[in-house]
């Protein structure tokens, strides 16, 4: 392939041996520069689309329909409070009066994940129906990041919780995490 | 050598056949990582870039001139045609409605310079994302909609894209609440269904 057709005949018999020893084409330059393009096109592609998490609100506006309140129940309702640093503060039922008083949790899957595998099992021994679990509303503080938003969101995909929200915080809910140092 | 050069020309002719050139964003972010390995729709997504409290977004290139002509109508501000193109060029921006004109006049590298777009304006006393997110939307349902009329999609295919896709992508170290204010934003306008972009997070997480 890489050949210099050297061309030329006749002559003696001396002449037409070096036509059979071919000598090779520098090729250096042209892979050099082939390299070089692959390293630009490499790095100015985006191979990977970005990967992205959906999530449904619960619907904002009552106002122009009736209201119709389902009854949660407290042995399967699990609160979750992000507060500054990373930190998790969680409670089991209701607020005032509830199942597992309110935790302290870090984020992974030596604080949250084993809580909510814990509740999971719990909510599950207290409904009847197959298709019931865990429920989780998710309370994000002032104090939160992004971050930890998502990660918490992941927990949830991870754990494949039944039914997970994202809510507003309370007042109470504040005092709670300002008590614990987490706000 | 005649090997390697081969392989090198294979590759090469591979990327520049699969390459599609990184388009410059005026906010570069750092995405959180999770474990959802869904991915984004290629098209028809609007993204609303949000980083260091600042707002961006970005309309999918097949509705950007009808959202800005749908502004320009409602908001009473003319442009020329070198400024829709221009626009049309644009992938994401974030500056208040008054220097869109300014923007669309400079150079792709001057606008996208880091730290010259300072972002949209999303407090509650002059909230324009709600302006931009709304028009992006009633303009890509139009399109769907003329499209519908004209049989070229089903209905079935106009329930699925009538409604534009949102996708929020936010900066890890983001201040919850300023996301927050832009789902408040979005779901004041009963968009309720979204997508968060993430990036990838690896298996023992």
């Amino acid at each position: 392939m890489a050949e210099l057709n050297t061309g030329g005949g006749g002559g003696d018999g001396k002449k037409v041996r070096s036509k059979k020893s071919n000598p090779g084409v520098d090729l250096t330059a042209m892979v050099d520069l082939a390299f070089l393009l692959i390293t630009f096109f490499m790095l100015t592609t985006t191979l990977s689309k970005p990967q992205s998490m959906p999530l449904v609100m619960p619907d904002k506006d009552v106002k122009d329909q009736p209201r119709t309140d389902t009854k949660i129940p407290e042995e399967r309702m699990m609160t979750i409070l992000i507060g500054k640093d990373n930190k998790i503060l969680w409670y089991f039922g209701i607020l005032k009066t509830p199942i597992i008083p309110p935790t302290v949790a870090a984020f992974g899957k030596d604080g949250i994940r084993k809580e909510i595998i814990k509740n999971t099992i719990y909510a599950k021994q207290h409904t009847t129906k197959a298709d019931e679990g865990l429920i989780v509303n998710i309370k994000a503080s002032d104090a939160a990041s992004y971050k930890n938003l998502v990660d918490i969101l992941d927990e949830m995909a991870i754990n494949k919780v039944q039914l997970y929200a994202i809510g507003d915080i309370t007042p109470e809910e504040t005092t709670l995490l300002k008590d614990k140092g987490l706000y | 050598m005649t090997a390697m050069c081969d392989v090198a020309f294979l590759l090469l002719s591979f990327f520049v056949m699969t390459a599609t050139a990184k388009q410059p964003e005026p906010k570069p972010v750092d995405t959180p990582a999770s474990t959802v390995i869904d991915k984004l729709p290629e098209d028809g997504v609007g993204t609303i870039t949000v980083g260091d409290k600042e707002v961006f977004f970005t309309i999918p290139r097949n509705i950007r001139r009808s959202t800005l002509e749908r502004i320009s109508t409602e908001k009473g501000i003319q442009f020329t045609e070198g400024e829709y193109k221009a626009f049309e060029n644009t992938e994401g921006f974030g500056v208040p409605l008054n220097q869109v004109k300014g923007l669309l006049a400079l150079s792709p590298a001057k606008r996208n310079a880091p730290g010259f777009q300072k972002g949209i304006p999303y407090d509650t006393i002059n909230d324009q994302l709600t302006d931009w997110v709304k028009q992006a939307r009633e303009a890509n349902k139009a399109m769907y909609d003329a499209q519908l009329q004209e049989g070229k999609i089903t209905a079935e295919e106009f329930g699925k894209k009538g409604d534009l896709a949102i996708a929020i992508k936010g900066d890890a170290k983001e201040d919850f609440m300023t996301v927050k204010r832009v789902i408040d934003i979005l779901q004041e306008q009963k968009k309720n269904k979204f997508f968060l972009i993430t990036g990838l997070r690896n298996k023992d997480f």
